[in-house]
């Protein structure tokens, strides 16, 4: 990979954005290459939505070498705007007119041909399963259909770079992985993608690069691979009532990590099958039995306490159990 | 694409928009036009009687010639109320967030909302008019250049209430306060010369309504469509015309310009 400008659809360096003494963004370095899916990934009030904002030149930042589509934000914000797409976390959809007439709005703004227009809109409608609503007013669409539309319009220019801010947030899980099949759709047709997302899984299905933001800074950044690295393995937990049934247990499973307020221990587990199998009949075989027995597999909260220390989250394991 | 033309050609797919959602949800300007409809009749039918008595002339038909300027002006007024709120909604809503990202002409957005304002008053203040002309109103002398002097009055009047309306609605954290905000819009003529002379109020308050900016305009348009006395008041009504379209306009486009929330 070469590390020219040219070979970066985005690049970011010591971006930083303050709402009054608030700072939202702390001086983050991105660098997204063209034709990647690189997603940002972080809780609500991370500071996601605001990067989105910056680089698609709706906010201007207070500081920060910013570049997209090899144009400067802070010079040439017009160029930028040629360049890009975006859709965002709340439909950008205009709800008194119809899909159709929506579409139609795009194709003029972006100075198609009458002709041109008609048939960039009736294509992407039907692409996005849209063709049998279009001439419905847009307010009355599901969420599935207006994340489906919105996305549609961002495509009417050809963007060669997409912003997508939390896409999937709130859509029931078969408009999830329809929009994660058109997202993949797009990038195997060589534009960029710079997703945004609070889904761990999400992330891991599209994106190449995944950056963890927390509290304005990037706190990890890399491949799923990588980042799953970083992140505590699975474990199973068990719940005792009886302090002197915990005890017991405790010393006699030894290589356990105990927290003795919620009177729980965990073992590691992949939380595979035979590995959930031979705990149950160590557990049968040392004679323990648990009021409550969970498996836990890795998640978003995992990749943040491993992270940031997790100091200030209640009831989560302060060490690695692996 | 030149910036001009590429101006023009993104403001008249906002003007488009804008006629699209007046004429697909009609009901808000209609609504607005009740206010200056019911009090044309009102004060015609029944307060007229006394009011002509006041005006020192002889029958109702005499109030009717007197009243209808100030309420057309008041219909201005009322349907930019409607501007406003529309300005509010629209700003409240993604699709804005959107145009800001795409590489149009910037303040396409905003003419477009300020030319579909002024068309919308325009046929206003048409449909009132033809109210006023069913329950008796005639010109009686105006010629030709004077129906064009008053129509351009009217236009321009249209065009400083929007900016200011366009405004209002820019600020406005929901459509219902922008609602209120313009609400002065339609209550001014209220203590203009539109419903009584200016010169019959009490003393102190008489400036007041001289020089708001309804009255120049209504007594201006009066004297193009009756032959009343105009005076100075044409270059004041336009004064007024001028310094708020500059106003709203610097208020507006200063209020778009600025990074939304």
């Amino acid at each position: 990979m070469t590390t020219t400008t040219d070979a970066l659809a985005i690049s970011a360096t010591g971006l930083r954005k303050a709402y009054g003494d608030k700072t939202v963004l702390d001086g983050i370095d991105l660098a997204v290459p063209t034709g990647t899916i690189f997603s940002l990934l972080g809780p609500n009030g991370a500071g996601k939505t605001t990067a989105v904002k910056i680089l698609s030149t709706l906010v201007t930042a207070d500081a920060g070498e910013l570049r997209v589509g090899g144009h400067d934000l802070a010079v040439d914000p017009q160029s930028v705007r040629a360049e890009i797409g975006v859709t965002g976390q709340f439909s950008a959809v205009d709800g008194l007119i119809t899909g159709e007439e929506n579409m139609l709005l795009m194709a003029d703004l972006h100075h198609l041909s009458k002709q041109e227009g008609r048939r960039t809109a009736a294509e992407l409608l039907e692409r996005f399963d849209l063709a049998e609503a279009a001439k419905k007013p847009a307010s009355t669409y599901s969420g599935g259909m207006k994340r489906r539309l919105d996305l549609a319009m961002t495509l009417v220019g050809g963007p060669r770079i997409i912003f997508l801010d939390e896409p999937t947030t709130g859509l029931d899980p078969r408009s999830r992985h329809t929009m994660w099949g058109i997202i993949r759709e797009l990038v195997s047709g060589g534009v960029s993608v710079f997703l945004t997302t609070q889904y761990l899984d999400e992330a891991d299905e599209l994106a190449d690069r995944i950056a963890v933001l927390n509290d304005g800074r990037i706190a990890a950044e890399g491949s799923a691979e990588e980042l799953k690295r970083l992140v505590p393995g699975g474990h199973v937990r068990l719940r005792f009532t009886d302090p002197a049934a915990y005890q017991s247990a405790a010393v006699a499973l030894r290589e356990v990590t105990r927290d003795d307020d919620a009177l729980s221990l965990q073992i590691p587990s992949g939380g595979s099958q035979r590995e959930l199998r031979s705990i149950l009949d160590w557990l049968d075989a040392t004679g323990i039995e648990a009021d409550e027995l969970t498996v836990h597999t890795p998640d978003l909260d995992d990749v943040f306490f491993a992270l940031t220390g997790g100091a200030a989250v209640p009831n989560q394991p302060k060490e690695n159990v692996r | 694409m030149s910036t001009l033309s590429l101006a023009v050609r993104d403001s008249s797919t906002m003007l488009r928009r804008n006629l699209l959602h007046a004429r697909r949800y009609p009901s808000l300007t209609l609504n607005l036009l009740l206010t200056p409809i019911m009090l044309l009749l009102l004060f015609v039918y029944i307060f007229g009687d006394v009011l002509s008595t006041g005006i020192g002339g002889a029958d109702r038909s005499d109030y009717v010639a007197y009243l209808v300027p100030g309420i057309l002006m008041m219909t201005i007024g009322g349907t930019v109320i409607g501007t406003a709120v529309s300005v509010a909604t629209d700003m409240n809503e993604g699709i804005i967030a959107r145009f800001r990202t795409m590489a149009i002409h910037r303040g396409s957005v905003l003419v477009g909302h300020v030319v579909g304002s002024v068309i919308q008053c325009v046929a206003s203040v048409v449909l009132v008019g033809a109210v006023a002309v069913a329950i008796g109103f005639r010109s009686t002398d105006a010629t030709a250049l004077e129906w064009l002097a008053a129509l351009g009055l009217l236009a321009l009047f249209s065009l400083a209430l929007t900016w200011i309306a366009v405004g209002m609605g820019m600020v406005s954290p929901s459509a219902e306060a922008a609602a209120n905000s313009a609400q002065p819009l339609i209550l001014l003529p209220l203590i203009s010369s539109a419903f009584i002379p200016a010169d019959t109020m009490p003393g102190w308050f008489q400036p007041i309504a001289e020089y708001q900016p309804f009255t120049p305009a209504i007594e201006t348009l009066r004297g193009l469509l009756l032959g009343t006395e105009i005076g100075n008041n044409w270059w004041i009504a336009l004064a007024w015309c001028v310094g708020l379209t500059v106003l709203g306009y610097r208020w507006s486009t200063a209020s778009f310009n600025r990074d939304p929330k």
